[in-house]
């Protein structure tokens, strides 16, 4: 009943400032309240809009256009609009998940665990399927056992990386999306 | 073409909605009117599969009516050289260029070169062969090229031989009747486009094509761009602002995964991946695969660099630097030929990160398959996309052809880092490397794929130490010592690009590639990538605000080459260095500093080198280069009308029908690609096509797509609930009189079927999709959005299982934008009633899985010659 | 009517703002949709496959602030029988150009999709806004219209009053929710989300009046290029809500488009008469108690 109180004193249609509850006189958008706000590009399609990460209590809150950017000037699409719901998709998986042969069902493991498997299991393809020379006698020095696909989500620094470390491990079979 | 830009790239549309207001015309050419035709001045739908044919009617208008650029297509392209006698067009041969050998199903391309040059092939490269790799490899690296001495040229343009009168008798019969035959396309439709491109086009304006996948997944998919750059040297739309052939892709790193290659036939840089062939010779290697003049003159420097970056202190003169180190390809080792390597077994372990073959590449149900075959996967995403849970989750399973339990894959899924979870650069579709800034850590056991490549790397290399084994010694001798950080020893992303960047004997950063050497003096990872840590600053992190620069914003990230938005753009002025108008001026010869100017980019030329500047004789590199040839990575300088070497399948594009497709050839009795790959597997029956015995069983042009509201195979779509329920079920987009002709109701359900198998969509009757009148009869489309799949949020059948591998020998794409199929009213069978179904219609057709396609010629009899 | 009460703000108030969507640069990406529900947490609306064209979010509501509409007027494409002539066409386009500096919107051979992002209209007389018993709904100093959820009580009566069916109940919390023209950004001199992110500017955001005549000289600009459809929908002060803070450039008629004709405040009489004190404030008591008498048998 305050509301008509000030009604009275000034408001008299009771539409305007006197029917604003505390909270919408003190409302502060959470792009304000954000602890940081860091400087990204969107992770869909190849334009390379301009995002904004506004970051409180060390989660993404909001992600929107950078105006700043001369490519998208502060616009996304639909997709790169969603980029929050997709970093905090509530299908996102945050831990390993292991499958053994012919199991029927998801494990769970740790990932120092896994990637030390893995390590093995590469090390051990690639000794079974190595080929050192061609019929003619002139090297290939490689294994055709192992493949590796993907990148174009990923940064380039990591597909180097991957090009690097696979190629020096004489894995050719290298490949991603762009040959899609 | 063969883009829908407003609904695949919406933000960059908005350049072109502006342009619209300020004046420019926008034509769609597309077999749909979707979100981009809506807002386009004119939309002239073709069938799939028919561009080479559309563009062909193009070029020859503008050939026929002489509205050709003259004075731009003279100086600055291959028209004016003569090619060899000896070379046939396919307008003789009835459908192929000289030089086809059939047995092998390759073409011999030593008549297709420039005259004066020996029958013979550069020495000791082998002639070429459907083996496409290392030094045979596309033309993405610079190609070796022969030519007389002095080259055989007319400047006239007259000289029957020359490839300006080649490309006039190529393109005589794309006639406006002809496309209108072959494409669906009414004729003044494409006189109307051909007409407006020639009017916006020459010294005062300029016209801009742009693509996507819709061009580039086809047999012919790199002929489709070929004849787009035609139509755009022979207006003088190349190097210039407003101009040129955009592509437009769908990843955000799809360009930079190319650039520093996941690819198997390139390294960084696009250096060529050897082949046996050169042995450990690194000279060899690189008189094999690099041209003498040109900017990839210097492919030796750039090698050496590479592998200094890679080898450090173990690449040295006496062991050729650590050539030796790098395998060897030698056959098309590509991503379709992996998972038929994995289905035979001879692939046993696999990694996938970030992407989601399962559901993404064509003949999906083959991919699972070859999944399913393996001894180990690894796959790296952040949600469980069905790559990941193809052993309990698929078409297959669902059909009673396979369980879990048949299944001995081991499986590890592995979650990663989101973009907003670590720092690195994302390379737009114009080159441009644009650097994101980490937000936050990534949560629980979420890692960036830096951190797994670097620790599986470090954990590999521990368990070799003290190995004696030769092919352990370029893991071990590898640099790998990343520095980490943060509670996850995450590797420093910038250290990394500045090894990308590269170094000088000093440790100084290397500021542009014309610095690196090829005496081990300088590294460099990524040669057309040295300068993005120029002055020791991270470029591509460069964030000045756009409204506070020029148009063209040098200061916003960092574009390979050396900070270059436009390539090639010393052809934005005249051979004489002055820019063709005022309206279009960009880059200009200062005659006063003696030096390029520009508007504010990077000119594409030596800096200092005058427009009258001749080469001397026994030049190389850029010094070969004539002031007035802007194509500074070809090998002459110019622009080519016609490809005398790079390509596989034909110097000039040429119409020919898609693997699977209704209706002849009715410009050839060849009707498809001559060299396109095929793969006649159990797991990969084709369609029969045109008059082939069958053909009618599968009646409808099948097209796939995608929508504004998901992305790709879905995986960072269908799992984010605002995107999901934007589009959350599978449809199919027919004509009312396709719907009429198989009883289909809008809002029901749909079968669509291939000898692949069938799927089931929801149908949306449309007259955005029209049945198209080609040779002579009425084609209907079937178009379908290929985003679902068995996991995420909104679930529905993948509509690339229906798709069948099909590949242009060139760069091994497959065929996704069309091929035949049948639709049918309803819902599609269950269990093994799909496969009983499937079968029945293999039956109908003829199709034996397994069998060798049939020739294309077969039935040609029946046919009649069309054309 | 919405000067009367965005001057009860005093020194606080600030010039009345909306937004101007321009439909004919609208390519139907729903960036709108989206990023209206990330800023304001709107919950998921999954409504399945509709089959009307592109849009399968059907309409406004509680969950949904932003909807793009998509018209399919299906005419037939001329696929025979066109007249040979492709180059006067080409040449009248040219000439279009030229003298206009714009062209046709659409194809002109019939076929059009039309594609128009939907919002609360921010009316200046707001049925809505006159009808809340709670002060629930009320003008801000920006002269927009905004719900506030701490005050809302789910009486529903805003509803049925709103000309345009933007109103709803959200299930599970009855309260009503709608679009806030994003007034928490707006504090902070942000431009509302779905106008920031819109790729082509369709959706503009400003001051009124500005936005008033930048919409006057598009529709002058159309109708030289000769698109004869095209019309402002609620830019009319003189109109049955006043005009709207939201309004819109149609290439069609607003049925078209799923828009009433003619809108009008359901309350305006009433309304009026309320400038009365005292019988506001009994009306007002009356309104209240019936509120909380039918929220309880909710």
């Amino acid at each position: 009943m305050t509301g008509f109180l000030r009604q009275l004193r000034g408001d008299p249609l009771g539409l305007g400032n006197s029917a604003r509850s505390r909270r919408s006189a003190e409302l502060v958008p959470r792009t304000k309240t954000a602890d940081r706000v860091v400087q990204s590009i969107c992770p869909y399609c190849a334009v390379g809009c301009g995002q904004k990460v506004y970051v409180k209590d060390e989660r993404v809150v909001q992600i929107e256009g950078d105006p700043d950017s001369p490519i998208s000037r502060g616009r996304l699409c639909p997709k790169g609009a969603a980029s929050e719901a997709y970093v905090n998709s509530p299908v996102r998986e945050h831990e390993v998940k292991y499958r053994r042969p012919y199991g029927t069902r998801w494990e769970s493991l740790k990932l120092e665990t896994a990637i030390d498997m893995i390590a093995d299991r590469f090390l051990r393809t690639r000794a079974e399927t190595w080929e050192d020379v061609n019929e003619d006698g002139k090297p290939l020095r490689r294994t055709l056992g192992v493949a590796v696909l993907g990148g174009a989500t990923l940064d380039s620094e990591e597909n180097y990386l991957m090009k690097k470390f696979f190629s020096a491990a004489g894995a050719v079979s290298i490949e991603n999306q762009a040959r899609i | 073409m063969g883009s829908n830009m407003a609904e695949q790239h919406p933000v960059g549309f908005q350049w072109v909605v502006e342009a619209k207001e300020r004046g420019a015309t926008v034509m769609h050419v597309d077999p749909r009117y979707t979100r981009t035709s809506a807002v386009a001045d004119l939309h002239v739908p073709l069938r799939p599969g028919s561009d080479i044919a559309f563009l062909g009617g193009v070029i020859n208008y503008i050939l026929s009516n002489d509205r050709q650029f003259t004075e731009y297509v003279r100086h600055y392209t291959n028209a004016r050289v003569i090619i060899k006698d000896e070379f046939k067009d396919p307008e003789e041969l009835d459908g192929f260029f000289s030089g086809w050998v059939p047995e092998d199903g390759v073409y011999n391309v030593s008549t297709w070169g420039y005259a004066g040059t020996s029958g013979e092939l550069p020495a000791g490269k082998r002639e070429q062969t459907g083996d496409v790799s290392g030094d045979q490899a596309h033309g993405a690296h610079g190609m070796r090229l022969e030519h007389g001495e002095p080259p055989e040229e007319d400047w006239s343009l007259e000289h029957p031989n020359c490839v300006f009168q080649l490309l006039k008798r190529h393109f005589a019969r794309y006639t406006p009747e002809m496309v209108e035959q072959v494409c669906g396309v009414p004729r003044e439709k494409l006189l109307q486009v051909a007409e407006i491109l020639c009017r916006n086009s020459g010294r005062e304006r300029t016209s801009a094509i742009c693509y996507a996948v819709g061009w580039t997944q086809h047999t012919h998919g790199v002929q489709n761009i070929r004849a787009a750059s035609i139509v755009q040297l022979l207006l003088g739309n190349i190097g210039r602002p407003g101009g040129g052939i955009l592509a437009l892709r769908g990843h955000a790193n799809i360009q930079g995964s190319t650039d520093i290659p996941t690819l198997y036939d390139i390294l960084p840089g696009y250096i060529p991946m050897p082949h046996p062939d050169a042995g450990d010779d690194l000279d060899e290697f690189v008189e094999r695969n690099g041209p003498d003049t040109g900017a990839w003159g210097d492919l030796k420097s750039y090698a050496v660099s590479l592998l200094k970056a890679w080898w450090g202190d173990a690449a040295t003169p006496e062991n050729q630097f650590a050539f030796p180190y790098l395998p060897r390809i030698d056959g098309d080792h590509s991503h379709y030929q992996m998972m038929l390597r994995m289905l035979d077994g001879r692939t046993r372990g696999f990694v996938v990160i970030g992407q989601n073959p399962a559901v993404g590449s064509a003949n999906a149900g083959l991919q699972r398959r070859a999944l399913a075959n393996l001894e180990w996967l690894v796959v790296r995403d952040t949600n469980e996309i069905e790559t990941a849970a193809f052993w309990y989750d698929s078409p297959e399973i669902e059909a009673g052809e396979t369980s879990p339990e048949q299944i001995g894959t081991e499986v590890f899924f592995l979650p990663a880092a989101a973009h907003t979870e670590k720092d690195g650069t994302f390379t737009n579709t114009q080159r441009l490397l644009q650097w994101h800034f980490k937000a936050v850590e990534p949560p629980r056991d979420c890692r960036s794929d830096l951190w797994f490549t670097y620790h599986l790397g470090r954990r590999v290399r521990a368990r070799l130490a003290g190995s004696t084994e030769e092919r352990d010694r370029p893991l071990l001798d590898l640099t790998w010592d990343y520095p980490t950080q943060g509670p996850q020893d995450e590797p420093d992303a910038e250290t990394v690009m500045q090894e990308v960047n590269g170094r000088h004997a000093d440790g100084s950063f290397v500021s542009r590639y014309q610095e690196l050497r090829d005496d081990g003096s300088t590294t460099c990872g990524s040669w057309i990538h040295a300068g993005i840590y120029r002055d020791g600053e991270n470029q591509s992190a460069r964030k000045k605000p756009g409204g506070e620069q020029s148009w063209i914003a040098p200061e916003w990230g960092w574009a390979w080459p050396s900070n270059r938005r436009i390539l090639y753009n010393r052809a934005s002025a005249d051979p004489e260095g002055r820019p063709w108008s005022e309206r279009k001026k960009y880059v200009w010869w200062d005659a006063s500093e003696r030096r390029w100017a520009s508007l504010g980019d990077d000119p594409d030329f030596v800096p200092d080198r005058p427009p009258d500047y001749e080469p001397p004789e026994d030049a190389k590199a850029m010094d070969a280069i004539s002031g007035s040839s802007p194509f500074i990575l070809h090998p002459d300088g110019l622009g080519w009308l016609y490809a005398p070497t790079g390509l596989v399948d034909g110097p000039l594009p040429t119409h020919y029908e898609p693997h699977e497709s209704p209706v002849p050839n009715l410009l050839y009795a060849q009707r498809s690609v001559p060299t396109r790959q095929t793969f006649p597997r159990p797991e990969n029956p084709y369609n029969p096509s045109d008059v082939q015995p069958g053909a009618d069983v599968f009646p409808f042009v099948l097209a796939t797509y995608r929508l504004t509201e998901h992305h790709t195979a879905g995986g960072m779509s269908r799992t984010v609930p605002y995107l999901a329920e934007l589009q959350p079920e599978l449809f199919c987009e027919v004509s009312p009189a396709l719907a009429a002709e198989r009883g289909l109701e809008h809002g029901g359900w749909a079968t669509i079927v291939t000898t692949r198998t069938a799927i089931e969509a929801r149908v949306m009757v449309t007259d955005r999709v029209q049945p198209l009148k080609v040779a002579d009869r009425l084609v209907h489309q079937v178009g379908v959005p290929y985003h679902w799949g068995r996991k995420g949020l909104v679930k529905g059948d993948s509509a690339n299982d229906l798709l069948p591998l099909v590949l242009d020998l060139n760069v091994h794409i497959s065929e996704f934008k069309t091929a035949t199929c049948d639709i049918v009213a309803g819902r599609r069978p269950r269990g093994p009633a799909l496969s009983a179904f499937v079968e029945e219609y293999r039956r109908r057709a003829g199709v034996v899985p397994g069998e060798p396609v049939r020739e294309d010629r077969a039935g040609r009899a029946e046919g009649g010659a069309a054309g | 009517m919405s000067e009367l009460e965005v001057r009860t703000y005093g020194g606080e108030a600030r010039p009345r703002v909306g937004f101007f969507t321009d439909t004919s640069l609208c390519i139907g990406c729903k960036a709108c949709e989206v990023a209206c529900k990330e800023w304001n947490r709107v919950p998921e609306s999954p409504q399945g496959f509709t089959g009307n064209s592109y849009d399968n979010s059907i309409d406004l509501g509680a969950n949904r602030w932003r909807h793009v509409a998509f018209v399919e007027q299906r005419k037939e494409l001329g696929v025979d029988g066109v007249a040979a002539g492709g180059l006067v066409e080409a040449a009248s386009l040219e000439s279009l150009v030229t003298d206009t500096g714009l062209q046709t919107y659409q194809d002109g051979e019939g076929l059009r999709w039309l594609m128009a992002s939907d919002v609360c209209k921010h009316c200046t007389h707001a049925a809505c806004l006159e009808v809340c018993p709670t002060g629930a709904l009320f003008r801000t100093e920006f002269g927009t219209v905004v719900v506030q959820e701490d005050v809302c009580n789910g009486c529903g009566y805003c509803i049925p009053a709103c000309p345009f069916g933007v109103l709803d109940q959200r299930e599970g919390d009855g309260r009503a929710w709608k679009c806030t023209l994003c007034y928490d950004r707006l504090k902070d001199d942000k431009e509302p989300a779905c106008a920031q992110a819109c790729p082509t500017d369709s959706i503009q955001f400003g001051e009124l009046e500005e936005l008033r005549g930048r919409a006057d000289r598009r529709l002058e600009q159309l109708a030289e290029a000769g698109l004869e459809g095209a019309q402002l929908y609620l830019a009319d002060s003189s109109d049955g809500v006043g005009g709207a803070g939201a309004f819109f450039l149609l290439l069609d008629d607003p049925e078209v488009y799923g828009l009433p004709p003619d809108p009008v405040d359901t309350t305006r009489d009433v309304g009026e008469s309320w400038a009365a004190v005292g019988v506001a404030a009994a009306g007002l008591a009356a309104a209240l108690i019936g509120s909380v008498l039918l929220g309880g048998r909710r």
